[in-house]
């Protein structure tokens, strides 16, 4: 069955609908951690140590972060493998433009594959600035997250490029939630607009409540 | 009406294709598009040049024959096939770009004419039902619900013409096979070979080197006849189903 389901298109696009189901289900839980930051040094830090004893005394420390770890990885490298794969086949299959071209579809759905791309970008470098602190700007300091995010967005490029990620994010979850459910199968005439509107309230949420942190920082409301 | 044509002008499948530039007069409004290329046709046959090779058959909307991408648009400004539409649609003095159906798995035989028997394969691939023939059955004795009947011949309505694949970024056949699919799995007539052609059709769609479905709506909108977007949710939603199934037996 995994056979006939990697084989083909359509169900290498289910494989990419669960996968970013999972990422998106990770950042609804990311979004609402983050916003934490508004309630000072002392909540955001706990709530980030919390996240190292989850699931204890069953769990060890730090063994629940390191399962959600490896799932993200997984639904990340599935994700992006099948678009790879998806879009190689669909470039070579319409290898000829029309002459008398015009944009085709939505913004929203033409950004999929570069924006994609972006937010893989972003993603490694969120990981080296804030988890592994390798390219942080002054002085990474373990154990104090809240300090750590605010040196991030005291410079100009940590603004920036977070920004351009967070609206890459909303775009391409705007398209993704709908098309995801297209492709598992529970869209409906009768559910289309409801779908639209749950892709474009996550859309625009998860790209809000993460963009106010740096605003927060850029305003001296978290410092 | 005067028009400026620019078509695809290529002389066989391995020849290097362009666009040329022709100028036709005296159209009348009421003509269809294809009137329109017979007189331009009329023309170059007159000065000796080779006429302009495209696609037709009934030219009343019904056989998918004809094909023909008009100004970016398959078969067109108007949601219609490229017969019905009529050259009202256009203006005095226009510059008509008319390009073939793009796509790899229908190659260009010549000039406006692609090679579709890759969705003749796709058919093929879905198989007979197992219906008994003869005499018509009476009519009671397979209760089918109105929705499902209308839902049947919603899809039924699709004529193969191929405006679906010509419009997708990804020259996905999904719409089409999607609508042959829908057709016969709504129905009970076709319920026994459910899972068999579901797998079987969409298998033989990527066989053919069609791209996948990134859920643009194009091809709904393209489509003459109104095949809904949706068609493909209930299309992938039959595959998953029959995959689990399968899976199972």
């Amino acid at each position: 069955m995994a056979r006939t389901v990697w084989d083909s298109t359509v169900g290498k696009k289910t494989v990419m609908a669960v996968s970013g189901l999972i990422m998106l289900l990770y950042l609804v839980a990311h979004v609402i951690g983050n916003l934490k930051i508004y309630f000072g040094a002392g909540e955001f830090n706990h709530y980030a140590h919390w996240l190292r004893t989850v699931g204890e005394p069953f769990m060890h420390y730090e063994w629940t972060l390191w399962l959600i770890r490896v799932v993200l990885v997984v639904a990340v490298v599935a994700h992006a493998v099948s678009a790879y794969q998806l879009s190689r086949r669909d470039i070579k299959a319409r290898p000829q433009k029309y002459v008398h071209g015009r944009p085709r579809a939505s913004y929203a759905t033409r950004t999929m594959r570069w924006g994609g791309i972006i937010l893989g970008l972003f993603i490694v470098w969120h990981l080296l600035d804030l988890t592994t602190g390798t390219v942080h700007s002054g002085g990474f300091q373990e154990g104090h997250p809240y300090q750590n995010v605010v040196d991030t967005f005291s410079t100009w490029y940590g603004n920036v490029i977070y920004i351009v990620a967070m609206l890459a994010l909303g775009l391409h979850i705007r398209h993704g939630f709908w098309s995801a459910a297209q492709t598992l199968g529970v869209g409906s005439r009768t559910r289309d607009r409801a779908l639209k509107t749950i892709a474009n309230v996550l859309a625009l949420l998860l790209t809000a409540g993460f963009i106010a942190v740096p605003v927060g920082v850029m305003t001296g409301v978290v410092s | 009406m005067k028009l400026t044509l620019r078509v695809w002008r290529q002389k066989n499948a391995d020849a290097e294709g362009a666009m040329s530039t022709y100028e036709v007069d005296g159209i009348s409004p009421d003509m269809s598009f294809l009137e329109m290329l017979d007189t331009l046709n009329e023309e170059l046959i007159l000065k000796g040049e080779d006429p302009v090779a495209f696609d037709h058959d009934c030219r009343e909307g019904i056989c998918g024959a004809c094909s023909l991408v008009i100004d970016g648009d398959a078969h067109g400004p108007e949601r219609t096939t490229t017969c019905q539409l009529h050259m009202r649609s256009f203006r005095d003095g226009d510059t008509i770009d008319i390009e073939p159906w793009r796509a790899s798995a229908f190659p260009v035989i010549k000039d406006l004419v692609v090679d579709r028997s890759a969705f003749d394969r796709i058919i093929q691939a879905g198989g007979y039902i197992t219906a008994p023939t003869g005499s018509a059955p009476e009519a009671h004795a397979t209760p089918v619900p109105k929705a499902d009947a209308d839902s049947a011949f919603e899809h039924a309505e699709c004529i193969g013409c191929g405006a679906c694949v010509a419009a997708c970024p990804n020259g996905a056949a999904m719409l089409f096979t999607s609508a042959k699919i829908n057709h016969l799995n709504v129905l009970p007539q076709g319920a026994p070979e459910r899972e068999s052609r579901v797998l079987n059709m969409v298998a033989q769609m990527d066989e053919e080197g069609f791209g996948g479905c990134t859920l643009t709506g194009e091809c709904a909108t393209a489509c003459p006849k109104g095949i809904p977007l949706v068609s493909i949710t209930s299309m992938n939603k039959e595959w998953l189903r029959a995959t689990r199934k399968s899976a199972r037996s």
